[in-house]
């Protein structure tokens, strides 16, 4: 296994336009920080957003969770430009040749592609404890640990889409097609959503498309803004925390790791039946 | 004699047409051989199979004894295929770092192997500016880091400079006085009559021989012959019994032998019948005249 990512990472090392994209995804993970700084003037008042409790815990393993994972087309990118790349060069040929199986090939991809999630993973966790201490109302060591399933759910919702983007990457061999066709497919998802809406109902459409796979990997982590709005209008009042929905459900996991099986394994599949 | 590889009616078939059709031979340690045939005959389709890159329709192949799996037999094998694949953006001492740590083979012989492509002075420069005949080296240098037990050339002079083609010949000439066993895909005659003992000649993806160079034709060869007095030689030759025709032209005399008859018994035999020789040269059929013959007796 050791040898395999080994492999993986010396391609990507050396691959400048791969060490750039993966750079920056980190630069630009670490500006939710700044986050912090941001302030309005609105007439004689002054808003700080840190002070408006998005950092409070627990809540901001929701919210950075949630904002880290819309940047993930960062690292897609260099997910999908390492399977074309491998064809474009026909080094995949040559890796073979070497003495590389097709399915050493696809676990050296996959392993990459966990080693990314578990590292950004990481990076939100040390990130979101910082930011916390530092601007959180409620720093008790039960407050703190509490909804941290925000981060495995995380670390799945990125597995998922790496996944998805590989599945991809070998589908079509081309990059530029394999992010295309990412883009028709979320638009696909959309499309069978409306209908399913407009024909039945919206109980229907969630039922139904909650299976799909972008659909799924979008429900593991939910916008959290409406529960900041929450938080702050109704909690005083009701004293109660009616926020369920928000919260990672078990069978969403299960509906995420199902795709990610199936997408490793089509890849695998579809490598092992082609010709080179 | 270690058997290297073992083909079993191996056959590709891309829908209907039939790429490599029951194609079976073995490979023994210690040959040079050459896999002949015109373009598109299913040379490069028998090594993508028995390389793992082509899934066979039908038939097996094993390596060695046939105890391991193909991609840890294919570590103890160097091969390449068309034209050299390497990552555009490494440098060349790079490329062959990543093709060590794939073949679980020690680094340490990347410079060794560099400078018996005579690539030493240039392994820190990306391989995407390399012209082809260094790519093409390269290649080579890359097959070599793990000393394989076989090594596998698919065309490796083509699309070269004379110069080139000189260059990777000699390379592979040296590679071979080595004892390395190779494995030599080419549709160049004059190419693997030069380094080849044994061929496999294949059209249309059917074999049409397997074995020795030497005994791809039963002929014996023939003899050039010039003497002063041509006719009496001519006279000679059909009087003995070892010769089975004899033709003119262009004042040479040629003589085709049905038994085996070397130069000096010959020389001795005309000699004493008063015959002074001003020219004289014993030669095979090359293997093109023998690879014509072999395919135009099938059509």
């Amino acid at each position: 296994m050791l040898r395999l990512i080994t492999i993986e990472f010396y391609k990507l090392k050396h691959s400048r336009s791969s060490k750039v994209l993966s750079i920056a995804y980190f630069v630009i993970l670490s500006f939710i920080a700044l986050i912090a700084s941001i302030e309005f003037n609105l007439g004689d008042f002054q808003i700080r957003i840190a002070d408006q409790g998005i950092f409070n815990f627990p809540f901001i393993w929701h919210f950075n969770t949630w904002v880290a994972a819309t940047l993930k087309f960062f690292l897609a990118i260099v997910i999908v430009s390492m399977i074309s790349n491998e064809y474009s060069n026909r080094t995949l040929k040559q890796n073979l040749i070497d003495g590389l199986s097709k399915k050493e090939f696809m676990l050296s991809k996959f392993y990459t592609v966990v080693a990314f999630a578990l590292l950004s993973t990481l990076f939100i966790f040390i990130m979101s404890l910082i930011l916390g201490y530092s601007f959180s109302d409620y720093t008790e060591f039960s407050i703190v640990t509490r909804e941290m399933e925000f981060l495995l759910a995380y670390f799945f919702k990125l597995v998922g889409f790496f996944s998805f983007c590989l599945f991809l990457g070998v589908l079509v061999k081309r990059s530029a097609f394999a992010l295309g066709f990412l883009f028709v497919w979320w638009i696909f998802e959309n499309i069978t959503y409306g209908i399913l809406r407009w024909k039945g109902s919206a109980e229907v459409a969630d039922a139904i498309v909650q299976f799909f796979p972008l659909e799924a990997m979008k429900n593991l982590i939910n916008l959290p803004f409406q529960r900041l709005n929450f938080i702050e209008t109704a909690a005083n009042q009701l004293q109660a925390d009616i926020a369920i929905d928000y919260a990672v459900h078990w069978y969403e996991v299960a509906i995420v790791s199902v795709w990610i099986f199936l997408f490793i394994y089509g890849a695998y599949a579809l490598l092992k039946k082609r010709d080179l | 004699m270690e058997t290297i590889l073992t083909l079993n009616n191996l056959t590709k078939h891309y829908g209907k047409v039939k790429a490599v059709n029951d194609l079976s031979f073995t490979i023994e340690k210690g040959n040079v051989y050459g896999i002949l045939g015109p373009n598109g005959s299913g040379k490069s389709t028998t090594l993508g199979m028995v390389l793992n890159v082509v899934n066979a329709t039908s038939g097996d192949f094993k390596w060695f004894d046939g105890s391991d799996t193909t991609h840890h037999a294919l570590k103890k094998v160097g091969a390449i295929i068309e034209r050299p694949n390497f990552y555009p953006y490494m440098t060349a001492a790079q490329n062959l770092e990543l093709v060590c740590t794939i073949k679980d083979v020690d680094p340490g012989k990347i410079e060794e192997k560099l400078e018996v492509v005579h690539l030493l002075d240039r392994k820190d420069s990306k391989f995407s500016t390399f012209s082809l005949g260094m790519k093409q080296r390269l290649a080579i240098a890359s097959a070599l880091l793990n000393d394989p037990e076989i090594l596998i050339l698919d065309e490796p002079t083509n699309g070269l400079d004379p110069q080139g083609i000189h260059q990777i010949r000699e390379i592979i000439k040296n590679i071979a006085s080595g004892g390395t066993t190779i494995l030599l895909a080419s549709h160049l005659l004059d190419e693997v009559e030069k380094v080849c003992s044994h061929v496999v000649i294949i059209r249309k993806g059917i074999k049409l021989y397997a074995g020795p160079v030497d005994e791809l034709n039963a002929s014996h060869g023939f003899f050039e012959l010039r003497c002063e007095k041509q006719q009496e030689l001519i006279a000679a030759l059909e009087g003995h019994p070892d010769f089975t025709s004899v033709k003119e032209e262009n004042g040479l005399v040629t003589g085709f032998l049905k038994n085996p008859l070397s130069a000096e018994a010959l020389n001795t035999f005309l000699f004493n019948q008063g015959l002074v020789l001003s020219h004289m040269v014993k030669r095979k059929e090359s293997l093109e005249e023998q690879f014509l013959q072999l395919t135009a007796n099938l059509n």
